[in-house]
C-alpha cells in the first residue's frame, strides 16, 4: 500500500473511531486516535495477518497491551475485512462481544487483554514458541507508555533478550500523557530508550503518525540480529483533531455531537487536502 | 497405609514420561526446577524448558502465549508465589483468555511448614474457585499425581493442580479409575463421611480406621477436584451418612469446606458438619505435619471431631 493510501486510511479511521466513541458513549479517544498510525501501518502494509490466513500458525501475531485503545483496534479489523463494520454498531451494548477491551471473541484479536503489563509477557510466549518451532512469524505489541510502570514489562524483557527474540517487535505508543497527566510528572520514564537498550534491545524511534517513517521503520525489522526490537512511536495523544490533541482530559473523554461535527469536519478537510495534495 | 514418594517426584517423573512421546510438551518454571525435581527433566529435554527466572507475573504470561500457540505448558513454581503474585496473569492471561494452561503448584498449603506464611499458600482455593474457566484439582497420593498430571496434559481448559513434597501413603486399590471431576470414594461406610482434598486424605482415612475400630462406619472420599465439583458424590454421601467433616490443607474460608456447605445448602440438606482446615489466624510455626496435628488434622484430631458430630464417646 502506497504512503498516499495509508495517510487516507488514518484519516477514514479517525472518523469511525470518534464516530464509534460518539455513539456507544463510552471509549477511550486519546489514546486510539495517538495509535491508530501504528496500527493502520501494521496491519496494512506491514504484518502477514489477514482474515484468509488467521488460523494459519505461521500468521504474525499483534498483540495489544494497551487494550484500552480497543476502537482503533476494531476499526481497523473491521476495515481489513476481519468482521462486518457493522459490528462496531454494537460497541459495548448489551450483550455484544465488542467490549472495552480486545477479545478473542472478536475475530482477528489474538489475546483478551486490558488490564497492563500483560500483553509483553503474553507476546513473549509466543514469540518464544515461533523460535521452538522454527516458525518464521513475528509478533508486534503495542505498549502504552503509561504502563511500563508495570513492572512485568521489564520482566518479560529481560527473558525476551535472554532467548535472543528478535521475532518479537515491541513498540511504544509514546504520547507521553496518561490519565492523571504527563508520564514525566507521573512517575518519570526518560531516559526511556536507554532502559530499553540496558534491557537488551535494539531500539529505535520515529515519528508514530508519519505513516511512511512508520512503514520504513517497521520493515526493518528485526532492528539488529539475536536481539528483540523496540520502536518509540513518537505520537500525539489525541492525534488528527486540534482541539482534542494533547489533551489530559481526552484520554476517555466522549465527543459531544457538536464536538464530534467539528472534529469530523476538521478530518474531512484534512481529507480534501490530502487529495488535493 | 503403605508409604509412596512425594507427589512432587511423582509429577516430575510423569513429565518425564509424557515427554517422550510428546515434543510439544513444555515446562516453564521461575527458578525452581529445583523445588519442582525437575533436574532429571531439564537434562533429558532441555530444549523443553523455558527458564524465566523469578518473575511469576512473566511466567503466566508467557506460559499462556505458548499455550495459545498449541504447546502443552506446565507453568511450575510455588503455589503460595504462584497464584499470588501471579494471580492477575492467571486470571486474564490463562482463564480468561482461555488458554489451556497447567498451572502447576508445588510445595502447596503449608508444604514449607517453617519457612512461614509467606511461603504457605491456604488462600489459592479460595481465590481460583472465583475465576471462571479455570478447573482445580490437588491429588492426595501418587496415584492420583500421577493420573492427574497425565489428564491435565491434555486437558483442554485452564487447570490448576497443587501438591506438596512429603511421601504420601497409597490411597487406591489397584483398579481404580481417575477422572477429573470425579470423586474417589476410598472406603464406603454410613456413620459418617470424611470429604477430603489433597494431601490431608490419608489423615482421612487414617482416622476413619481408627474410628472403624470403635464400630463407627465411615465413607472416606477423596475429593481430588474442586472444580468442577463433583456435587453428586457429595450429596450422596450426606443423603447416606450421619455426619460430615470436610478436611483441606487450606483457609476455611472459601475452599472444600465451603463449597459442601453450600452444596448441601442450596438442597435443602442439613446434618452435623464441621470444615476441618486451616483456621483464620496467624499460622502456628512448625512442620507441614506439625501444623497438620496442631490444627488437628491428623488420626486423633479427626476422629474427635466425628465422635463430637456422631456424640459418641471412644470406646
Amino acid at each position: 500500500m502506497t504512503e498516499h493510501e495509508l495517510k487516507q486510511k488514518s484519516i477514514a479511521y479517525r472518523k469511525t473511531i470518534l464516530t464509534i466513541i460518539n455513539q456507544c458513549g463510552a471509549g477511550h479517544t486519546g489514546g486510539s486516535l495517538s495509535c491508530v498510525d501504528i496500527l493502520n501501518v501494521l496491519y496494512n502494509a506491514v504484518m502477514n495477518v489477514s482474515p484468509a490466513n488467521f488460523d494459519d500458525p505461521n500468521r504474525d501475531r499483534y498483540i495489544q497491551s494497551k487494550g484500552h485503545s480497543v476502537e482503533a483496534l476494531y476499526t481497523v479489523l473491521a476495515d481489513r475485512g476481519f468482521f462486518p463494520t457493522s459490528g462496531l454498531d454494537t460497541l459495548n451494548t448489551y450483550q455484544s462481544h465488542f467490549i472495552g477491551h480486545p477479545t478473542r471473541k472478536i475475530p482477528g484479536i489474538e489475546q483478551n487483554t486490558g488490564a497492563l503489563g500483560h500483553g509483553l509477557p503474553l507476546a513473549v510466549g509466543i514469540a518464544l514458541s515461533a523460535k521452538l518451532d522454527e516458525r518464521p512469524y513475528r509478533v508486534f505489541t503495542l505498549l502504552g507508555d503509561g504502563e511500563l510502570t508495570e513492572g512485568s514489562n521489564w520482566e518479560a524483557s529481560m527473558t525476551a533478550a535472554h532467548y535472543q527474540l528478535d521475532n518479537l517487535i515491541v513498540i511504544v505508543d509514546r504520547n507521553t500523557l496518561q490519565i492523571t497527566g504527563p508520564t514525566e510528572d507521573v512517575v518519570a520514564l526518560e531516559p526511556l530508550a536507554s532502559k530499553f537498550e540496558a534491557f537488551g534491545y535494539a531500539v529505535r524511534s520515529c515519528d508514530g503518525n508519519d505513516v511512511g517513517e512508520l512503514q520504513r521503520t517497521l520493515s526493518d525489522v528485526p532492528f539488529a540480529p539475536g536481539k528483540p526490537s523496540l520502536l518509540v512511536a513518537n505520537t500525539v495523544k489525541g492525534k488528527g483533531v486540534s482541539f482534542i490533541e494533547n489533551q489530559v482530559g481526552w484520554h476517555h473523554h466522549v465527543p459531544t455531537a457538536d464536538e464530534l461535527t467539528q472534529a469530523l469536519g476538521e478530518l474531512d478537510r484534512a481529507q480534501q487536502l490530502l487529495k488535493v495534495g | 497405609m503403605e508409604l509412596g514418594r512425594p507427589n512432587l517426584e511423582e509429577f516430575a517423573s510423569t513429565l518425564i514420561d509424557l515427554a517422550q512421546t510428546d515434543r510439544d510438551l513444555l515446562i516453564v518454571t521461575g527458578d525452581s526446577r529445583g523445588s519442582g525435581k525437575l533436574w532429571p527433566f531439564a537434562k533429558a529435554y532441555p530444549q523443553q524448558v523455558v527458564e524465566v527466572g523469578i518473575a511469576e507475573q512473566n511466567l503466566v504470561g508467557i506460559a499462556a502465549g505458548l499455550a495459545s500457540t498449541g504447546k502443552r505448558v506446565f507453568a511450575v513454581s510455588p503455589a503460595c508465589f504462584l497464584t499470588a503474585r501471579g494471580l492477575e496473569q492467571i486470571k486474564n492471561d490463562v482463564a480468561y483468555s482461555d488458554n489451556p494452561v497447567k498451572l502447576v503448584g508445588i510445595s502447596a498449603g503449608v508444604s514449607y511448614g517453617a519457612l512461614g506464611s509467606t511461603h504457605h499458600s491456604l488462600h489459592d482455593y479460595a481465590v481460583l474457585r472465583a475465576i471462571n474457566n479455570l478447573d482445580i484439582v490437588a491429588p492426595a497420593d501418587n496415584f492420583e499425581t500421577r493420573e492427574a498430571i497425565k489428564a491435565a496434559a491434555t486437558h483442554p481448559r485452564p487447570i490448576y493442580l497443587r501438591f506438596g513434597k512429603k511421601p504420601m501413603p497409597h490411597l487406591h486399590a489397584p483398579d481404580t479409575t481417575f477422572n477429573i471431576g470425579k470423586a474417589l470414594t476410598i472406603q464406603d461406610g454410613n456413620d459418617v463421611t470424611f470429604i477430603a482434598i489433597g494431601e490431608p486424605v490419608g489423615r482421612a482415612l487414617a482416622a476413619a480406621q481408627r474410628l472403624e475400630a470403635d464400630g463407627v462406619r465411615c465413607r472416606v472420599i477423596s475429593m481430588h477436584t474442586l472444580r468442577p465439583f463433583d456435587t453428586e458424590t457429595v450429596l450422596h454421601a450426606a443423603r447416606n451418612t450421619s455426619a460430615l467433616v470436610t478436611v483441606e490443607e487450606h483457609s476455611v474460608y472459601g475452599g472444600l469446606g465451603e463449597a459442601c456447605a453450600a452444596t448441601l445448602m442450596e438442597h435443602g440438606i442439613q446434618l452435623p458438619f464441621r470444615i476441618v482446615g486451616i483456621p483464620d489466624e496467624y499460622t502456628v510455626t512448625g512442620s507441614q505435619f506439625e501444623i497438620f496435628d496442631h490444627y488437628g488434622i491428623n488420626e486423633t484430631g479427626l476422629a474427635q471431631t466425628a465422635r463430637q458430630l456422631l456424640q459418641v464417646e471412644p470406646a
